[in-house]
Parts: structure tokens; C-alpha cells; sequence
């Protein structure tokens, strides 16, 4: 867990349908859409906005959850 | 395992939803859910009422008290609940055809009373469910499947429909605005009296394909770039007003309550 980083970030696969409005919107990057679904490319670079989370209308990106 | 926030508020069984990729609804809903989470109301004294359309589908996928009612007919249904149950906080989901077309007359007539019902309607200029027919809200111009050369009808103005009408509280908020959108909707709740919030949301699959108004994220960019907040408005020259459109909170004026008025009628007899 890097360092100032107190949330992790979590995907549910299954909720995700592709949209890229997560990808598209998160200021640094740290999304991609692979394969038709969100994929966390570079965790390193989050700085915890939460724009995903408050964007996905699918609810399948968010804060939290088990690191 | 679904965030917090959802599986608090949300009847997670029923989740994914069947809203189409991209489509902003679970958007407004995840706003209306964090309203309520902010103002740490209780789950079992809220009740969602919606009609029908793709908006409405979001009562089946709320945990509160919900009801699922006929075409347009939402506000009906909620100011019955209002009236008999004034102390819970009731909220009306709603789609632009079911609010000014199907239930245009349900929709004057609530906010004539100003009974304590906050509305929400989810805007997307269109009628998704039934594969895009234009709607009293389709830009005058643009494409419907009932409109393959252009709609020549002049589009409602929601916000001024209802204010006409006498509604108290009036706000107007974008799926790109969702932080925004929320506080509306937390004020809109507070308010007594009937409060009308329009997002504007966006249909990727028949309104933006139909009109080739591109992507899902050039869709949420467009609702970013042209909307303009009350309070810049009124100081914009005119030419610059061209295309935009206000969002922010449009009106609040205080005046009686429907159902505060009814029972000083029941306590005076």
C-alpha cells in the first residue's frame, strides 16, 4: 500500500458495462478499459478523488472495500 | 462486495441494473441516495414513489419504501401517501415524458398545491424505454424515432413550467454535476413544500446515437461546458447565453404547506 494512500480502490467486473466515463473523467490516469471492462492500471497515481466513484453510473467503482 | 453507500440504500439483489452503458440515471439515483445518507434520514420514513419509464425503474432498486405506480401517475399516488402520512419524507422519481407529457397534469397541479413532495426528474429529452419517440422535453430540431426529420415542436422549460405553476423550491443540476446535483436534491428535501429538481441526464443509446451527438463522455463533456450556474447568468451578455443553459438552484420561495393547511382545516372543525 503506498504510502498516504488510506482507501483502496475496487472494481465489481461483473457491474461494469464498459462506458468509460470513469476512465475518461480520473485526473491522473489510473483507469483503463480493457476487454470491454475498467481495469486499474496504475494504482500508484490515485490520488483518491473518488471522480470514478462519483461518476460510474453503474455503481461498479468505488473508495474502499478490502485492500 | 458493493460500496457502503450501496448496500446500505440499495436492494443490491437487484443490481446490475438494465440501464444501457453509459446511460446517467444510476448517476442521479446514487445522488438521491447520498442526499438522504447526508441528512441521515431514516431508511423506513422515506418513501420513493416513480411512474413509468426508464427513470422509474429506479424504485425497484431502492431499499425504502417504494412504490412503482402507472404511466405519469407518481405525484398521484404520492400525494395520497403525503396526505395520509405527512410525517414521512416523500420522494418522486420521474422521466421527462412521464412528468410533462403523461403526468403533465399531476406535475402543475402538485406543485399548485406546494405539498411536501420533493420530485426528481431525471431529463434525457427523450422516451428510452419505448425506443426513443421525441418527448415534450426533445429540443426543437432534434431527432426522435417519431421524429426521423426533426422535432418541430417547441420544447418545454421545465423549471419555468413548474414555477409557473407555484412550486416553491426549483433547482436544475447535470449527471457531470453530481456533486452539485446531490445538494440540490438535500435542499430540495428540507424544503416544505413541493420541490422540483430536473437533472439532466443522457441517453447514449437512442437520443445520442439518433441526434450523433458522439460518446458517452462527449455527452457528460457537453452537459459540462454549456451549463451555466444562476448566479453567472444574470450577468452574461445575450449572444453569450446562445446554446447554454442554466443549472443551480433556480427559485425558493416559502409559502404554505398542502398538507399543514389540510390538518388546520381537520383541527379546526
Amino acid at each position: 500500500m503506498p504510502v498516504g494512500k488510506e482507501k483502496s480502490l475496487t472494481v465489481i467486473k461483473e457491474w461494469c458495462k464498459g462506458c468509460g466515463i470513469c476512465v475518461a473523467f480520473c485526473p491522473k490516469s489510473v483507469l483503463i478499459l480493457k476487454d470491454g471492462k475498467v481495469k486499474i492500471e496504475d494504482f500508484d497515481s490515485c490520488i483518491q478523488c473518488g471522480q470514478c466513484e462519483l461518476r460510474c453510473p453503474d455503481f461498479a467503482i468505488y473508495l474502499g472495500g478490502k485492500r | 462486495m458493493p460500496s457502503q453507500l450501496v448496500e446500505k440504500y440499495f436492494r443490491v439483489e437487484n443490481l446490475p441494473h438494465i440501464w444501457c452503458p453509459g446511460c446517467g440515471n444510476g448517476i442521479v439515483t446514487r445522488a438521491i441516495v447520498k442526499a438522504i445518507d447526508n441528512m441521515n434520514l431514516n431508511k423506513d420514513e422515506v418513501c420513493i414513489v416513480s411512474g413509468i419509464g426508464c427513470s422509474s425503474r429506479a424504485s425497484g432498486y431502492l431499499d425504502f419504501n417504494t412504490l412503482h405506480t402507472t404511466h405519469g401517475r407518481a405525484l398521484a399516488f404520492a400525494t395520497g401517501i403525503k396526505l395520509s402520512k405527512p410525517e414521512l419524507t416523500v420522494i418522486v422519481i420521474t422521466g421527462d415524458g412521464d412528468a410533462a407529457a403523461i403526468g403533465g397534469n399531476h406535475l402543475i397541479h402538485a406543485a399548485r398545491r406546494n405539498i411536501d413532495i420533493t420530485t426528481i426528474v431525471y431529463n434525457n429529452h427523450i422516451y428510452g424505454m419505448t425506443g426513443g419517440q421525441y418527448s415534450p422535453t426533445t429540443p426543437t430540431g432534434e431527432k426522435g424515432t417519431t421524429a426521423p426529420y426533426g422535432n418541430i415542436d417547441a420544447n418545454f422549460d421545465l423549471c419555468d413550467l413548474v414555477k409557473g405553476a407555484g412550486a416553491s423550491f426549483i433547482a436544475r443540476g447535470t449527471v457531470y454535476g453530481a456533486k452539485l446535483l446531490e445538494k440540490q436534491i438535500e435542499n430540495g428535501i428540507k424544503n416544505k413544500g413541493f420541490s422540483f429538481i430536473e437533472a439532466l441526464t443522457i441517453c447514449p443509446t437512442y437520443y445520442g446515437r439518433r441526434n450523433k451527438k458522439g460518446s458517452v463522455v462527449d455527452m457528460t463533456t457537453y452537459l459540462k461546458d454549456n451549463a451555466i450556474n444562476i448566479s453567472a447568468w444574470n450577468k452574461l451578455p445575450k449572444e453569450k447565453k446562445i446554446g447554454k443553459f442554466i443549472v443551480g438552484e433556480i427559485y425558493n420561495n416559502k409559502r404554505a404547506e398542502y398538507t399543514e393547511e389540510y390538518d388546520k382545516i381537520i383541527k379546526s372543525l
